[in-house]
């Protein structure tokens, strides 16, 4: 008995290394916070944006960015290639931006967005669960949220949301 | 005057005055939910402790709820709908959070145990044994101090 606790550190060891190599190569985030907004009905949006556009049969995108915002510029090409090839319907929302900057950036980087909205003051935001910019929503055609990343949409997130995207219409 | 200087440090709030309202009861309401809400961008600090753009939106809403004659709860369900049990600094008690409340108190029962099964090994193998009968015939025979006689001077025979 008091031999095998000679074998306790060892395998506390094991039990951490396990641990640990398991949350390297599972892509866990501990950063993450998680969304509540999937799942649900999508908040709703102010009339000029989501009129016609959200429970329209059609799944649609909602976008937050800012033209200050680094990460929002390396996600542009992809939603260029989402409305482009795919058709998608996308919502762009400029969060704590000033409108003419926003514009600026749209008319050198193109505008891939259906309708555009301003958040200056963050409120529209707070009822989406908004931690930063930038943050994409995929609402179904029932307008329920499927998707909510935070963070810019890569390559690899593109595989989750076309088949959304494709399904859906 | 320098007390009051440093009494006037002592909170180190990000909250900023232009965000505070005026009604005193209500504003400390608001300090007292701003300090239970944990700002989303900052993993341990509360939204009153932020700077962060996203904290100062939401102690404004939480100033905005209040102002609005919502209760303390209706103002920590408005966060949590939106942002999850995550926004609370104090985790809810529910089953999903169960070993989060239990593990430490486990942990520390185990070694209370662990500790006592040991304590009581110990003092078994190293307290003195029983006197044997034949031991405690021998030590009644020597004879007592008081008769003259030192106990360190009884040999053995």
């Amino acid at each position: 008995m008091s031999r095998l606790l000679f074998l306790l550190p060892l395998l506390t060891l094991a039990i951490l290394a396990g641990f640990f190599s398991w949350s390297l190569l599972s892509g866990r985030d501990p950063a993450s916070i998680g969304s509540v907004m999937v799942g649900r009905a999508a908040p709703t949006l102010p009339a000029s944006l989501g009129d016609g556009l959200v429970k329209s049969g059609k799944p649609v995108l909602v976008n937050f960015f800012a033209s200050w915002c680094a990460p929002c510029l390396a996600e542009h090409p992809m939603f260029e290639r989402l409305k482009s090839r795919e058709g998608a319907t996308i919502i762009g929302i400029a969060w704590k931006d000033k409108p003419e900057a926003t514009r600026a950036w749209l008319q050198r980087l193109g505008d891939p967005f259906a309708r555009l909205g301003f958040d200056q003051d963050g409120k529209i935001a707070l009822d989406w669960g908004l931690s930063g910019v930038p943050e994409t929503y995929l609402i179904d055609a029932q307008g329920i949220v499927h998707l909510h990343f935070r963070g810019p949409i890569t390559e690899r997130d593109l595989g989750t949301i076309l088949p959304l995207l494709r399904g859906g219409s | 005057m320098l007390l009051v200087a440093l009494l006037l440090c002592l909170p180190a709030l990000a909250v900023e005055p232009s965000e505070m309202l005026k009604d005193p009861v209500l504003e400390a309401r608001a300090r007292e939910i701003g300090r239970a809400l944990r700002c989303v961008v900052c993993q341990n600090q509360s939204i009153d402790d932020s700077t962060a753009e996203v904290a100062h939106d939401m102690r404004r809403a939480v100033r905005e709820r209040l102002a609005a004659g919502d209760s303390d709860a209706q103002v920590m369900d408005f966060m949590v709908a939106r942002y999850g049990d995550y926004v609370l600094l104090k985790p809810p008690f529910k089953t999903r959070t169960l070993a989060l409340w239990f593990s430490t108190p486990a942990v520390l029962l185990l070694s209370v145990i662990g500790l006592w099964f040991a304590a009581r090994r110990r003092s078994a193998a190293l307290g003195p044994a029983p006197l044997s009968d034949a031991e405690r015939a021998r030590l009644d025979a020597l004879p007592d101090g008081k008769n003259g006689v030192i106990p360190s001077e009884a040999r053995d025979p």
